[in-house]
């Protein structure tokens, strides 16, 4: 008898052990002890991303003036001199044209948030140089692709608290997905 | 029918023949001798491409008497490769190539044929380098490398993967001429891994956490918001493909598949899961893999890949040479489960035969279906759909281009048609 409560009492040590990280709190690790906490340092290292509202948005700034010159250097080569003629993916204008048989899908007609614009150049682009830019580079080009559609004007200088607030055309122009739709 | 598309204009090449067209409409009377069998191999290769490539076959018996059963064999290898005499391969572009569908047999697409799509290159990663990371909204941030991720309980599943832009040109017409060239932007692997909601639970989710930033770690650093209550259950993130690590243009070392969405979803070169509480609104969820429709709104988070088939034998470019018996072969899949049944129209959709599918038949996973049928030597239009456990049944081009327009690209799910013509031609037209 005494045996077996001993060896009971020892299996709901080991259960509580190893078990559910819940049970004991804030624990430093999960239910298989696998993974290492991460450091903020190394968080923030790849912690890139850029929401609507702004969070994740560097410090920085940029100008319209400033932008012509970083575009004209690092993206007109793919994205042509004024950002439509491309060979790459045409950046300016289409305003007026997303409800017609052949839409432009540019920044200025399409996308919905500038936060995004500053997400996409800072992780991907230029496309041969990744990551090679820094957040004024970036602040600055994405005030002028803004500019030349028409969505800020010529004195834009915009940071992490401005470009957030930015109206977008086509902000209000997308719809959950409402499938099946057909049959 | 379509006369305009449908038929082929003068300076249209030849089709091109298939590996199977090729074997079974020519197939010689007498087996074929050595010499002729080499003959017909240099004719396709080149001399001296055959030379290499069948050396290792051939040993050091090249002279002998082109009996298999005389000579010796080749020896084992470490790591196998098909026969010279295949030649089934992808279709390629830069950042994207697609499956031979229609030289594909059963329902697993070799990994070296799987098709591909990436959005800067495919990264060469050392595994023991790569790390995980999973924070934001949980309990502590974690860093995992994948030997560790190895060691979480293990789980696979045979799953399709497919683009949302595959067969996407078809919304403005009849683009492509083959069943690869229009739908080779899907393929079914066995996927293997550990699930993502062990994982997750291991940094511990916090209240509010209702989304999930995946990101990979190739040069376009590739981001996807996902809803958590959509993937949680199935979600794998997967270190293996059919048994072996992960190809690097799947995603080596890591991905993430999610099972039935569009394949852009299952982040490749996995590296980063951040816990949120709304998506992000990445580049990938707004400017690009978003529906149009014809009043300028955008559907957003089309994630469900919709039930599909294909004939893939005989499809476009292939060319019956003889009347008479033919198998029509080709896949069915849904991403919202398993295929529940495929019917088959050799004249246009006016009738409808139920074909076999065959074992097995799994739930978001490319299905084989077949059907017995005799060529006349008559014009035939084929067309297969697919029905799929939800009561769902794949819709003509008319009922889908009703509904979306033709201006959202993604998501073509249309009834596919293959014209035959009465010189076995078969062609891509849209009835």
């Amino acid at each position: 008898m005494f045996r077996r409560q001993t060896r009971f009492l020892l299996l709901l040590f080991v259960m509580v052990a190893v078990g559910p990280a819940d049970s004991w709190g804030t624990s430093k690790s999960g239910p298989f002890h696998l993974g290492r906490v991460a450091t903020p340092d190394e968080i923030q290292a790849w912690d890139i991303d850029v929401a609507p509202d702004g969070e994740g948005l560097p410090a920085g700034r940029g100008t319209v003036k400033e932008g012509a010159e970083v575009y004209a250097e690092h993206c007109a080569s793919c994205h042509g001199a004024t950002g439509v003629e491309g060979p790459g993916p045409a950046l300016v204008g289409g305003q007026g044209t997303l409800a017609s048989e052949h839409p432009v899908k540019t920044a200025g007609s399409y996308w919905p948030y500038a936060t995004t614009l500053f997400d996409y150049i800072y992780r991907a682009m230029p496309f041969v140089a990744p990551q090679s830019l820094t957040s004024d580079q970036v602040y600055a080009v994405t005030t002028w692709i803004l500019f030349e559609n028409g969505l800020v004007d010529k004195d834009a200088v915009l940071d992490r608290e401005t470009l957030p607030k930015v109206r977008m055309l086509h902000r209000n122009g997308f719809v959950p997905d409402p499938r099946p739709d057909v049959n | 029918m379509d006369k305009k598309t449908g038929k082929p204009t003068p300076a249209e090449p030849e089709p091109e023949v298939s590996i199977y067209e090729s074997l079974i409409a020519t197939r010689p009377k007498e087996p074929p001798t050595r010499r002729a069998f080499l003959t017909g191999a240099t004719s396709l290769f080149g001399a001296a491409a055959v030379h290499v490539l069948l050396a290792p076959f051939l040993g050091h018996a090249a002279n002998a008497s082109g009996d298999p059963t005389r000579v010796p064999g080749a020896l084992a290898t470490e790591y196998g490769r098909r026969s010279p005499f295949e030649r089934a391969k992808r279709l390629t572009k830069p950042q994207r190539s697609r499956t031979p569908l229609q030289d594909l047999h059963g329902i697993v697409t070799p990994s070296a044929l799987h098709f591909e799509r990436h959005h800067n290159g495919v990264p060469l990663i050392d595994p023991a380098k790569h790390r995980l990371l999973v924070h934001g909204l949980v309990e502590r941030p974690l860093l995992f490398t994948i030997a560790e991720l190895k060691r979480f309980p293990s789980t696979s599943r045979l799953l399709f993967v497919e683009c949302s832009g595959n067969s996407g040109k078809e919304w403005k017409g009849p683009k492509g001429k083959t069943a690869q060239e229009i739908h080779g932007l899907t393929s079914t692997s066995e996927w293997a891994g550990v699930r993502l909601s062990t994982v997750l639970a291991e940094a511990g989710l916090t209240p509010g956490a209702t989304w999930m930033l995946a990101e990979g770690s190739d040069a376009a650093a590739m981001t996807r918001s996902l809803p958590l209550d959509r993937v949680l259950d199935e979600a794998l993130l997967c270190y293996a493909q059919n048994g072996e690590p992960l190809r690097p243009e799947q995603g080596y070392p890591l991905r993430l598949l999610v099972p039935g969405f569009e394949g852009n979803t299952c982040i490749k070169w996995l590296r980063r899961l951040k816990l949120v509480s709304s998506p992000v609104m990445t580049r990938e969820e707004t400017s690009k893999y978003t529906d149009l429709m014809t009043d300028g709104t955008a559907r957003q988070f089309t994630f469900d890949m919709e039930a599909k088939s294909v004939i893939t034998v005989p499809s476009g470019g292939q060319r019956l040479k003889k009347t008479g018996y033919v198998e029509i072969r080709g896949l069915a899949w849904s991403g919202r489960g398993r295929v529940e049944k495929v019917e088959v129209s050799v004249d246009g959709g006016k009738n409808w035969r139920t074909a076999r599918l065959q074992a097995p038949i799994l739930p978001k996973c490319h299905t084989r279906f077949c059907l017995d049928w005799r060529w006349d030597g008559g014009e035939a239009v084929l067309q297969s759909r697919c029905i799929d456990e939800t009561g769902y049944r794949q819709p003509t081009r008319k009922e889908l281009v009703e509904i979306r327009g033709t201006n959202s690209y993604y998501h073509y799910n249309a009834i596919q048609s293959w014209q035959i013509d009465e010189e076995g031609n078969v062609r891509n037209v849209q009835v």
